[in-house]
């Protein structure tokens, strides 16, 4: 790894997971943590909820929705509880950032948790975490259990008049329970499927009371902000986009993990810190075919994009969207065909069944796609796949039906030649086990 | 002035509506219009499955979806709308599949979507021909399916066939659409969430929740308002084919509640019957006894011709003998006149009786046999009572302020008394429930225990065991919490009769505190009853007895010259006055004895009767103990007008003919015309059910004086036992169910209810025994944490011959033993 290279990484969020025991209270507090509650317990809540929406930062679950503007819509003359709830549910294929972070800092989190709370002057907070990462569960259990007894939480917070008490929840496995009010039907012991919208949440959300509900990396990025100051959050990042964030590769490369960094960096860069692509056949740093910006939910790019800022704006431009960073990066050993069939074969077991296009669409677009992988079909099946996912994009009930016409639509958009090969082919023209992980690096395409 | 106040409620009324535009035309609506029904006022059906009017937005299906270039604020959705969840907005522009492709193309897309997953079994569909997913596919969708030739041939999800979520009501989940129409009427309209959806993307289906099966008493909905075959009934399963249907409207005849329904028949033989839609009575919604409890019309049992008997006092065999209609109106007149001679001629009509039938019986009693002994209560009544309904009930109607069923949802209090809707008036319950869920009034229940349907009433018990009823109701005066007052609707059941000062009390309480009052009784003809005058005190247009103007009134419209000054007796009366030998004969329709305050002295009154005239649907030991027989006509086989408990008329026609019944004022018509050729009195006048309603529209309501009533003291109520509460299920024994095992198998387990505190005396034994004065019944126990003390809970009709046959009179005293102890 370069200097200028490192350089470009900017660790807030990350800086003591290389700490010994880092998710210990003592770890976190060693390096200097809870020091921003002792300052936001000082403030004014209203004035939390103004540095929030002055550092410019922007819903880390994927949609960039302003963080302070979300606590804004908190009725607080609404005479019920006010909740924040924590969206720890992450489950979009290829993000990995809120699953580490609660890992290795669950305090940062809870951090951020006691303070956001107090903004919004909610006594209550919620962190429903997806049900399968059982270790993350107890991680984070553990560390609201040390706050507690460090008088973090609980009432009358260091003597500030502040309660809060913290319920960790663990999800039963659902992709669903991931979209925010579903999320909330899942928290609330009843079936996992989005709400109708309006009421939003923030006016009757959980048990139909104002809720603000952020994604971890969101209320785990509040302590920094209320520690430097709003200024110093929007110092980094772009215009539009300001701030860190951490950034998960993962795929064909070096040394896949997480790496923090402000947003508009390139996938150049992170490349480049992450070690490379991994050796192709020649020895030489593999060739990227084709990557994700933010998770399969988001339409895929190809080499030509590889200088394009991680922004929000710049990201929408190019036609896809940001998301949750999860960038995943594939070689030219891999089918896109069976990239994309994995990823719909996903999205068609996690759809909720509420509405016909997600749930009766998926079901047909994994046979026609299969079909195509298996050399089966004719060239028209391409656009019934393309007419299929304008059938299904923007009609879905959510967003899920919307994700999972992405990887379908932008991989015809740019590698309709490929499809077309495995008819021509007769089935896949590529060797499956190339594109592993623990292919030999001699490994390469048949055809 | 007068000009401003003319305009005042016109601006209001201005100001809710909010104008938008629909393909090009535009269309003012109240706010909070969903587009949807706003496309309809322009004649745009939109397609759609989920939606439904009744039932909250869920904008699941995805079919309705439009084209909003404009929301109202000048900015566009990007993203077709579904309309079904999408509130109108001022100025907002909304753009249908009748004038936007996009709308249009996303309307096809979800079509072909939902139709990927659908099995073609619509040849053998029960839906089939009336299904909104095979008409709309026809005109939303598209005429070839990509589906089959995508790919490697698309191949459908299946399960297998079908599933039963009840005994009566069958899901073949390959061809629902998962649009949870079902599962939200469940849940929202009758409280019973006993479906919910389980497993989820194409795997998600209906489901029965948590082991309960779908016993309710509302589930034949479900399957009326499926937009697919997915649900169907046991009853009408495989059964025909809906375009070789005959569809007439109708009225349900199995409670007070006056619902609207269609009956559906088929070359003479009624298939089936669906709710009809009248939003003033029962919406869109009836209960499982009105929809599939049909069949006692057309059992083995049915009379089809008239019988006399050959009395051996006559030399003949003294059997039932088949008989000619001219024949039987002979004997019949010929037996009655005697028996008039003989100490008179007692009436018992029943409250099954259309008004016109009820009327008839009334007049034959009057000008035929000359007597005011005539009553329609088969059941516990007093004296009380019918000076209440003289007094309170008679001539009222929504028409004149009376209480109607949208006052039950707008009313601040709810007071039930000596009524459990859920089982007696399933329409009164449902807008009760309605009513609750919308927050706008409050359900306060006099009764012994929290039932299930109070409960989804959203309702408070004032707990009053039986028999403390009056003191009940005087305790809410005094009552801050209760506030009754004049927002207040007092519904008082029929079971308040058996309870003396209790019917007192109601209207006590009505003087006091502005309260309205309406009378609720169980049965589709006793409200219409007292307005034809088959009681010993009231002539037809509420005219009472007792008033001299009254009676000449009624004489001189029936041309008669005088009617009799004496009164008349009651139902238990002419028992008493029959089996004393004071009265010589009876006319009785269809009364069931087990079903009369003393079932063993009522069957005693007939048996010690020297003659008795029986008009009867089936074969009944009432018709076997008849000296004359008359078929008549089921209610599906005439026109006639039942009275809902608020009195509103509901008239209805003939469904099917009947080549072997009658309908009870023909055959009256024809007896009566053969007394007059005896001597005894005037023919009735009339021979067809127009005649009937015209001449009650020409005799009118009485315009004089109202009786008052006199107050009654509540009896002492101790003694030793238990105090037994009872009333009758919905679905129980009642001989109007006979012919659906399905229907019958849905019926809640008869239990007995008890307190806490009783089941641990009586050692907390699995069933309990019961001993009353008239016998014994055994039954699994059922502990009520809310159970008034002393108070012992079974159902009246759904064991043996039933409460008041096999146990004790409701509110007596009856013991309480474990079984086996």
């Amino acid at each position: 790894m370069s200097n200028t290279a490192t350089d470009t990484l900017t660790p807030v969020l990350t800086a003591n997971w290389g700490a010994e025991r880092s998710w210990t209270l003592e770890s976190y507090e060693q390096h200097g943590g809870y020091q921003a509650l002792k300052k936001a317990l000082g403030m004014a809540p209203d004035d939390i909820i103004s540095a929030v929406k002055d550092s410019g930062l922007r819903g880390r679950g994927g949609a960039g929705f302003p963080t302070g503007m979300k606590w804004s819509f908190i009725p607080q003359d609404n005479p019920k509880p006010k909740y924040l709830v924590v969206n720890a549910d992450e489950s979009e294929p290829g993000t990995c950032k809120d699953i580490p972070l609660m890992m290795a800092s669950p305090h940062t989190l809870v951090e951020g948790v006691i303070i956001s709370s107090f903004a919004i002057r909610a006594n209550k907070a919620f962190i429903y975490i997806r049900g399968e990462v059982l270790h993350v569960i107890r991680r984070v259990q553990a560390a609201v259990a040390e706050a507690y007894a460090a008088g973090h939480l609980g009432r009358d917070i260091h003597g500030s008049g502040f309660d809060l008490d913290i319920v960790v929840h663990a999800g039963a496995g659902a992709y669903i329970c991931g979209e925010e009010t579903a999320l909330l039907e899942g928290l609330e012991g009843r079936r996992g499927q989005p709400r109708l919208r309006p009421p939003f949440p923030a006016v009757a959300g959980l048990y139909a009371s104002p809720t603000v509900i952020n994604n971890v990396e969101s209320i785990a990025s509040v302590p920094s902000i209320i520690a430097n100051g709003a200024e110093w959050f929007s110092s980094m990042g772009t215009e539009k986009s300001k701030g860190y964030g951490i950034f998960s590769l993962s795929g064909h490369v070096t040394s896949p993990g997480q790496y923090e960094a402000p947003l508009g960096i390139t996938l150049r860069q992170l490349i480049d810190v992450a070690g490379g692509m991994r050796p192709g056949p020649d020895g030489q740093p593999a060739r990227l075919k084709f990557w994700t910006p933010g998770g399969s939910s988001t339409p895929l790019l190809t080499e030509e994009h590889l200088d394009l800022p991680l922004d929000f704006e710049s990201m929408g431009e190019a036609g896809t969207m940001l998301g949750t960073r999860a960038l995943q990066l594939f070689d030219e050993t891999t089918c896109v065909v069976r990239a994309v069939l994995r990823w719909t074969e996903f999205y068609k077991h996690e759809s909720c069944g509420k509405c016909t296009p997600c749930r009766e669409g998926t079901w047909w677009l994994v046979q026609t796609l299969a079909a195509l992988e298996r050399g089966e079909g004719s060239e028209s099946d391409l656009d019934l796949l393309l007419d299929q996912c304008e059938n299904i994009l923007g009609r879905s009930f959510c967003a899920l039906g919307d994700g999972a016409t992405s990887p379908i639509s932008s991989s015809i958009k740019f590698f309709r030649d490929e499809y077309l090969a495995h008819l021509t082919h007769g089935g896949c023209p590529f060797d499956p086990a190339a594109s592993t992980a623990w292919a030999a690096t001699t490994a390469g395409a048949k055809a | 002035m007068t000009a401003t106040h003319d305009k005042a409620p016109e601006k209001a009324a201005e100001q809710d509506l909010v104008t938008l535009t629909i393909d090009g035309i535009e269309v003012s609506v109240p706010k909070d219009t969903l587009v949807i029904r706003a496309a309809e006022q322009i004649g745009v059906q939109v397609p759609r499955f989920c939606d439904h009017p009744l039932l909250e937005p869920v904008g699941a299906c995805r079919q309705c979806l439009v084209d909003v270039p404009d929301a109202g604020n000048g900015r566009g959705f990007p993203k077709p709308q579904a309309s079904c969840t999408l509130p109108v907005a001022p100025g907002m522009v909304v753009n249908t599949q009748a004038t936007s492709e996009v709308a249009d193309k996303a309307q096809q897309g979800v079509m072909e979507f939902l139709l990927i997953n659908h099995p073609l079994d619509c040849p053998v569909c029960d839906k089939g021909g009336e299904c909104p997913l095979q008409n709309q596919a026809m005109s939303n969708g598209q005429g070839e399916s990509r589906f089959a030739g995508s790919g490697s041939g698309g191949v459908k999800r299946t399960f297998p066939k079908p599933i039963n979520l009840s005994p009566q009501v069958l899901l073949d989940r390959e061809r629902c659409i998962v649009c949870q129409r079902c599962t939200r009427f469940a849940d929202e309209i009758a409280g019973d969430p006993f479906i919910a959806l389980v497993e989820r993307g194409a795997q998600q289906q209906i489901g029965i929740a948590e082991d309960a099966p779908f016993l309710s008493y509302f589930s034949g909905n479900t399957i009326q308002i499926c937009p697919v075959g997915a649900l169907t009934s046991e009853s009408y399963r495989f059964r025909s084919r809906p375009f070789d249907l005959v569809s007439t409207p109708s009225v349900a005849e199995h409670d007070a509640c006056g619902s609207a329904i269609r009956v559906d028949h088929r070359r003479g033989k009624v298939m089936r019957r669906l709710a009809g839609d009248d939003p003033e009575v029962n919406e869109e919604w009836i209960t499982d006894k009105d929809r599939f409890a049909f069949a006692y019309a057309s059992l083995e049992d049915r009379l089809g011709y008239p019988q006399v008997r050959d009395r051996v006092e006559d030399g003949g065999d003294g059997q039932l003998r088949p008989a000619s209609w001219p024949e039987a109106f002979a004997v019949a007149a010929r037996g009655l006149h005697a028996a008039g001679a003989a100490g008179g001629v007692g009436v018992l009509t029943g409250g099954r009786l259309t008004a016109e039938d009820a009327y008839a019986y009334a007049k034959f009693a009057r000008v035929s046999l000359g007597t005011h002994d005539i009553d329609f209560r088969a059941r516990p009544h007093s004296a009380e009572e019918a000076e209440f309904l003289a007094a309170h009930v008679a001539l009222t109607g929504p028409w004149a302020g009376g209480v109607s069923y949208a006052d039950l949802e707008t009313a601040r209090t709810v007071v039930l008394v000596g009524l459990e809707p859920e089982d007696e008036a399933g329409a009164i319950f449902l807008r009760l429930r309605k009513a609750s869920r919308h927050g706008t009034g409050r359900v306060l229940a006099l009764a012994p225990y929290t039932t299930r349907g109070l409960r989804k009433m959203g309702g408070t018990l004032v707990p009053t065991a039986p028999g403390q009823e009056p003191a009940a109701l005087a305790g809410l005066l005094g009552h801050a919490d209760h506030g009754i007052d004049s927002g207040t609707v007092v519904l008082a059941g029929e079971r308040l009769a058996a309870v003396p000062g209790a019917l007192s009390a109601v209207a006590d309480l009505a003087a006091k505190t502005g309260a309205r009052v309406a009378w609720v009784p169980r049965r589709a003809g006793d409200r219409g009853a007292v307005e034809a005058g088959c009681l010993p005190t009231l002539l037809p247009g509420g005219r009472p007895v007792a008033d001299a103007a009254a009676r000449v009134d009624a004489a001189t419209s029936w041309g008669v010259g005088s009617l009799p000054e004496a009164p008349g007796r009651d139902a238990d009366a002419i028992v008493a006055a029959l089996v004393a030998g004071e009265l010589g004969g009876l006319v009785v329709a269809g009364v069931e004895p087990d079903d009369t305050t003393d079932p063993a002295a009522t069957r005693a009154a007939i048996e010690a009767a020297g003659f008795v005239v029986a008009l009867g649907l089936r074969d009944t030991e009432v018709t076997r103990a008849a000296d004359v027989v008359f078929p008549v006509a089921a209610p599906v086989e005439k026109a006639g007008t039942y009275l809902t408990w608020e009195g509103r008329p509901r008239p209805f026609e003939a469904v099917l003919p009947s080549p072997t019944a009658l309908p009870d004022l023909r055959v009256l018509a024809g007896v009566s015309e053969e007394l007059a050729a005896l001597g005894q009195g005037a023919p009735l006048g009339f021979r067809t059910v127009a005649d009937v309603r015209a001449e009650m529209e020409q005799l009118g309501p009485w315009d004089g004086d109202r009786p008052a009533m006199t107050p009654v003291e509540p009896a002492p109520t101790d003694g030793q036992g238990l105090a037994l509460s009872t009333w009758k299920l919905m679905i129980d024994g009642g001989s109007m169910q006979d012919g659906d095992k399905h229907l019958a198998a849905t019926a809640r387990p008869a239990v007995a209810r008890v307190s806490p505190a009783t089941y641990a005396e009586l050692g907390e034994p699995d069933a309990v025994v019961l001993t009353g004065d008239r016998g014994s019944v055994t039954m699994p126990a059922e502990v009520v944490e809310d159970m008034t003390d002393g108070t012992v809970w079974v159902p009246a009709a759904s064991t043996g011959a039933g409460v008041l046959a096999g146990l004790a009179s409701p509110g007596s005293r009856v013991t309480v033993k474990g079984a086996g102890a």
